[in-house]
């Protein structure tokens, strides 16, 4: 029998038995439809975290200060007031591996422009920050090497401070206030969005951090290091080899530092997403397992309703091979089409989730495929053992059989 | 005239019971093409069986079976449905059609199998002409609930006979016909021998087998008798004959 044939009586065989067809489809349905719908919200979250990890930069490794203790008394982390200059000069200068090296101070000011004003992040920065974090400059330029020198009066602004300044006008050329210092802006940074803690990173002034130290916030300590390391795989060994630096120019008193990398960040970020992945997938074998059953289920019954069909066929000439493809094309049709079904339904749930809840979902055409590759082997698999029941009935018996 | 079903001291022994059971104990018979065959016989007389050997649908204990020249009786399951599909033709007690399947796809049946290369066109052009032989053409399109039970069974003859075959095997039937429309089958299988098909048929009436052209009688699984049919009923005659009694009949009523 020729497989047009085998389809279209296989398919004349479901139609028969409508609801019976869907109801054995819809443990497939279901099975497939919550894969598609927890896998789009998974990638979708696993996508949102990654693009927030990005948004550091690539590979950076970032020293923040640690905590002392005075007195018995312990500061928490960010407490110490140790990082210095110097300590990031000696990360330049002699840890390997490394790209660039961006000194961070961290403030907090009412900046005025424009004849508005606004209360922002001012970052002091090394002319490396824009490179180490991946940030490419929408107009303008970064300040250079000579402007840190300089002390300059120099700032590059974020989208949301431009957005908030500078409404109607152009940025560029003009000048910014800060503790009443005017600063010309040179610069104004490309929009990044918001990072893994839901902060608005868009939100920020960078100068020179020398000019910070001594114009703005008058410390003489930093508030971070950002170093890139050269590679992904290099990013481990800048890590140790930064801390063994720091740690040797401390001289034996306790290390009030902490150095962590962007692959440390991601790595916890993802640990999560990664639970949840594993879980999902059980879920999905065993309610296609069930779903399984029940096609295997209705085939056996489907076969015993059918043995006098079987014997007229067998009659009239019909191999056990082409009884067996029958049903089998039959289990197949049923649960590839529950799968179909199934992938429009998690389509659908992951929509509805996007617009409802507003989870960020992405669509996996992997996983779309593997869905309904999975769904058609359920037949063949759940499938095979009845079919071959009907091939191997006796022709004699099965004309009989009432 | 060549023989077109030839067996020879054949065989049939059942094991699947405490005590063997022995069906058919030594038959030979020839039967040549164009031979029109009644095979009678009590419940338990064999008769069955011996159907099912012809049919290919079981193979002997011992003995030989030649069909159309062919030993079939050491052939295995897929030989024999080949066999089934391209050399006989089967109608049944119970028409066997398949429910919910036109007319004309349960004529197609027996073309889906056995390797024809058919195109969908030559199938239905061949189940088309099939009908019109035992003259369902204008039924084409109709499910078997839909007909009567006279006609579903000459849809059944329609099928059998779809893949031209040597021999047509009916077991029982128009046992579950009316007196009148048994006869109208009968007619149809006449039509069919007349125009040189052999046909063999299991019966237990007497009038039935009256309308073939040899009656086989088979007592205990050997074959007692064997014998031409003498004053051989024709359909039409009969016909005729219960059209005019019935007239008679209605007229008396009415006076």
């Amino acid at each position: 029998m020729r497989l047009t044939n085998t389809t279209k009586v296989a398919f004349s065989a479901l139609r028969r038995n409508k609801l019976r067809s869907l109801l054995t489809a819809l443990g497939i349905i279901i099975g497939v439809g919550a894969v598609i719908a927890m896998v789009s919200i998974g990638n979708g979250a696993k996508a949102q975290i990654e693009a927030q990890v990005a948004s550091l930069g690539q590979n950076v490794v970032q020293v923040f200060p640690g905590n002392f203790t005075t007195g018995g008394m312990r500061s928490g982390w960010g407490g110490a007031s140790s990082l210095t200059i110097e300590d990031a000069e000696a990360v330049a200068r002699e840890v390997g591996n490394i790209d660039g090296v961006s000194i961070e101070v961290r403030d907090r000011q009412q900046i005025l422009a424009n004849g508005l004003n606004w209360n922002t992040q001012v970052l002091g920065e090394s002319p490396d920050y824009p490179y180490i974090r991946s940030w490419p400059l929408a107009s303008g330029a970064m300040f250079a090497e000579q402007d840190v020198k300089t002390m300059g009066k120099v700032a590059v602004i974020g989208k949301t401070v431009a957005d908030q300044l500078f409404p109607n006008t152009d940025p560029l050329g003009a000048t910014l206030r800060i503790r009443n210092i005017p600063f010309k802006i040179i610069g104004v940074l490309g929009a990044k969005g918001f990072n893994l803690f839901g902060q608005d990173q868009d939100d920020v002034v960078l100068i020179p951090y020398s000019s910070h130290m001594r114009r703005v916030s008058r410390r003489t300590n930093i508030s971070g290091i950002l170093v890139q390391a050269a590679t992904a795989d290099t990013s481990a060994t800048v890590q140790t080899d930064i801390t063994a630096l720091l740690t040797e120019r401390r001289r034996g008193r306790e290390p009030d530092f902490t150095v962590r990398s962007q692959v440390e960040i991601a790595q916890a970020a993802n640990e999560s997403s990664k639970t949840m992945r594993g879980l999902l997938l059980w879920v999905a074998i065993v309610s296609l397992f069930v779903g399984g059953i029940g096609v295997m289920n209705i085939m056996l019954v489907s076969v015993t309703e059918r043995t006098r069909e079987i014997g007229i066929r067998m009659a009239v000439g019909a191999h056990g091979a082409d009884v067996l493809r029958q049903f089998l094309a039959e289990a197949v049709i049923l649960s590839a089409l529950g799968g179909v079904l199934g992938i429009l339904f998690g389509l659908g749930l992951a929509r509805g989730i996007n617009s409802i809840l507003g989870w960020p979902v992405l669509i996996s055409t992997f996983w779309v495929v593997l869905s309904f590759i999975v769904s058609a082997l359920i037949g063949i698999v759940f499938g095979f053992f009845p079919a071959w029941k009907a091939a191997q009935l006796d022709p004699i018996d099965a004309l009989r059989f009432e | 005239m060549s023989a077109v079903v030839k067996i020879e001291e054949i065989h049939k022994i059942y094991d699947s019971g405490e005590v063997p059971v022995h069906a058919v104990r030594g038959v030979s018979l020839e039967i040549n093409r164009g031979e029109f065959v009644a095979l009678m016989g009590a419940s338990g007389s064999g008769k069955s069986t011996l159907m099912n050997l012809l049919g290919c649908l079981d193979r002997p204990t011992r003995g030989r079976y030649l069909l159309d020249g062919i030993d079939v009786s050491g052939l295995d399951r897929n030989e024999l449905a080949d066999i089934r599909n391209q050399k006989l033709g089967f109608v049944f007690q119970g028409f066997n059609l398949l429910s919910r399947t036109s007319a004309l796809e349960n004529v197609e049946l027996p073309m889906l199998y056995g390797g024809h290369h058919l195109t969908a066109r030559e199938m239905r052009e061949r189940a088309l002409h099939s009908l019109e032989i035992v003259g369902l053409a204008d039924r084409a399109g109709h499910f078997p609930n839909q007909l009567s039970g006279g006609q579903q069974q000459r849809v059944a003859i329609a099928r059998a006979l779809v893949n031209r075959p040597e021999v047509l095997l009916a077991d029982e039937p128009t046992g579950n016909l009316d007196s009148k429309t048994s006869i109208e089958v009968m007619g149809v299988f006449q039509k069919l021998n007349d125009q040189g098909i052999t046909i063999v048929m299991v019966t237990h009436e007497l009038d039935i087998a009256h309308y073939c052209k040899r009656n086989l009688i088979l007592r205990d699984g050997r074959l007692v008798r064997d014998e031409p049919v003498r004053d051989r009923l024709l359909s039409a005659t009969e016909l005729a004959k219960l059209n005019t009694a019935e007239a008679e009949a209605k007229l008396t009523s009415h006076s």
